[in-house]
């Protein structure tokens, strides 16, 4: 994992600016993922990490800086010496590389689980229905739920739901897949499933940035975890360095509160 | 202390109490069963009721035709226009187009705006606005002409008279009816818009469909769910509606042919009969056809899912968190 060095990083954030109307909420964030890596994003509420992920997918129009996945700018293009913002279209086609899990699932609630992990290889990428059927079983299979796969989004349980989104991601077969607090919204019973099977693709060698405040999960299976507080990357590093030994007091204090909830 | 009735056991058993009575309920119904009397009564017997003529009216070929053409197919024909019109209008109305919302909402105020029988008296003037007929063509090209002289760039033309046969027959009628109930149909279909989650719409966008596809695919499904019972509504209110075509006039229709005979006949009260027969019967047959309407598109929502999901053991849905 730390071999990628020598290449480039599948995802390199440099110098990211957001704001909200008169609200900073990014203030110069730099991000380098590398092929197979697992990055968590850790930080208090309000400190910009989600809308730091959602910038990586174009879901966020970014002010300032850059984001390229894979070597493509994202939702930029340089043209004739300009940069010009990408039309829709073509945002369309760059996310279509990019899986990402959201904290309230949103699984489409009018389609079955296999319905909605078909949805996106037939209709964007294409590919033959009973193809992409196959593959859906497989995946939901791999996430554990292969007696539910006819079952709507509302007769399956919270942890259920995300593993599905999770195949629906996977389903694309992504070169990266963003995570946004993909535990939050669950039963402290049902978080375990879903982080095991985020672990499991992990050790599988999929590129994840991960947005949560699973700490032991995030020392468990990080590469690398990044700290952020006030829309700045306040310190980053292996998780024995940030979690075990981190040398800021934000966040020392933000580990200290978020362990007490535990 | 032991024994039936004892209210004071040490372990209370199964409860034997003298339920609540309702003595209102009886008062009610002895009202309403004596009014129901005295209607039933004076249909029957009241002498400006004759049955058989009713019937009579119901058989006439020219009464059915107007049932069938003027009142059902005028009906369909006129919601299909509004359906479509309107999911555009709301599409445009909620885009970040500042044009385009604009022009939607416009067209909603002019349309909720004139009294559908005025409209439809209108339309059945409109000819008088094309004195040199109605053509397809390139627009403004007598400018062009003047300036460049290029011939006439018309494809398709036709002359006034039969603009006026247009607009003031079946086609205005279709045309003024699914138009001014596009206006309507657009506030709905918005509603329905909105009552899709925000995270639908970055969830299907997350994955790379296109606006159209998100829209088509994900947002529409579910809109429906919103978007179809207050649709059968306005379905049942156009049925009735379409007794203001006269206004155009249109003559194959239901109400129109009724007030023909009643008007040759003098029997009116029979004649009329016909006509709330006919519409309280095709009202009937749409709320049905509602009901699985709502069905259809409650997929994965409601009850049904509910029913099922017990089965499956676990109920979290999407409104169960938030």
């Amino acid at each position: 994992m730390s071999a990628g060095a020598a290449r480039e990083p599948l995802v390199r954030a440099v110098n990211v600016h957001k704001s909200f109307g008169q609200v900073e909420v990014l203030r110069g964030v730099d991000l380098d993922v590398h092929a197979g890596e697992v990055v968590c994003l850790l930080g208090p509420s309000g400190s910009g990490k989600t809308t730091f992920l959602r910038c990586i997918n174009a879901l966020e129009r970014i002010d300032g800086g850059r984001i390229r996945v894979d070597g493509e700018l994202i939702g930029l293009e340089e043209r004739g010496g300009r940069l010009h913002r990408l039309p829709d279209a073509r945002i369309a086609a760059q996310r279509r590389d990019i899986g990402m899990v959201f904290q309230r699932f949103n699984l489409f609630p009018h389609m079955t689980a296999l319905e909605n992990v078909t949805e996106a290889p037939v209709r964007v990428r294409g590919v033959a229905r009973a193809e992409a059927r196959e593959r859906a079983l497989a995946l939901l299979e791999r996430v554990g739920l292969a007696d539910r796969v006819h079952n709507y989004p509302a007769q399956l349980s919270g942890g259920q739901q995300q593993r599905v989104a999770i195949a629906r991601a996977l389903a694309m077969r992504p070169k990266l897949m963003l995570f946004d607090e993909p535990t939050s919204a669950l039963d402290p019973e049902l978080v375990g499933e879903v982080l095991a099977v985020m672990r499991e693709l992990a050790a599988d060698g999929t590129t994840m940035v991960v947005v949560t405040h699973e700490v032991a999960f995030a020392r468990e299976v990080a590469d690398q975890v990044v700290f952020m507080d006030g829309g700045v990357v306040v310190e980053r590093g292996t998780p024995a360095d940030v979690i075990g030994a981190p040398r800021h007091e934000r966040t020392r204090a933000f580990l200290a509160r978020v362990r007490d909830d535990d | 202390m032991s024994g039936h009735g004892s209210v004071e056991d040490a372990r209370p058993g199964r409860i034997d109490a003298v339920e609540v009575r309702h003595p209102w309920r009886w008062v009610a119904l002895a009202v309403i069963a004596v009014l129901v009397a005295m209607l039933a009564h004076l249909l029957v017997t009241s002498p400006a009721f004759d049955w058989a003529f009713t019937l009579e009216v119901m058989n006439q070929t020219a009464v059915i035709r107007g049932l069938l053409l003027g009142t059902l197919l005028m009906t369909v024909l006129a919601m299909v226009i509004a359906v479509v019109v309107g999911v555009l209008l709301a599409i445009a109305r909620l885009s970040d187009n500042p044009l385009l919302s604009g022009a939607a909402w416009v067209y909603t105020w002019f349309f909720r705006s004139i009294p559908r029988y005025v409209l439809l008296f209108l339309t059945g003037t409109l000819g008088a606005l094309f004195a040199d007929g109605l053509s397809l063509g390139v627009p403004f090209d007598f400018l062009l002409t003047d300036v460049l002289g290029t011939p006439e760039l018309r494809f398709f033309s036709v002359d006034q008279a039969t603009v006026y046969a247009w607009l003031g027959g079946y086609a205005g009628g279709v045309l003024a009816l699914g138009l001014s109930e596009a206006a309507y149909m657009a506030e709905i279909a918005r509603a329905g818009l909105l009552s899709v989650d925000r995270g639908q719409h970055e969830a299907a966008a997350a994955l790379g469909m296109t606006q159209r596809q998100v829209m088509r695919r994900v947002v529409l499904p579910q809109a429906m769910r919103v978007i179809v019972p207050p649709t059968g509504n306005e379905v049942i209110a156009m049925v009735k509606d379409t007794s203001l075509l006269s206004a155009l006039p249109v003559t194959v229709e239901l109400f129109y042919q009724v007030t023909l005979i009643s008007g040759r006949t003098y029997q009116v009260l029979p004649a009329l009969a016909a006509a709330v027969i006919y519409y309280l019967v095709l009202t009937s047959v749409l709320m049905v056809g509602q009901h699985f309407l709502e069905r259809r598109f409650g997929r994965g929502f409601g009850q049904g899912a509910g029913a099922r999901t017990a089965a499956a053991g676990v109920a979290v849905g999407p409104g169960a968190q938030k």
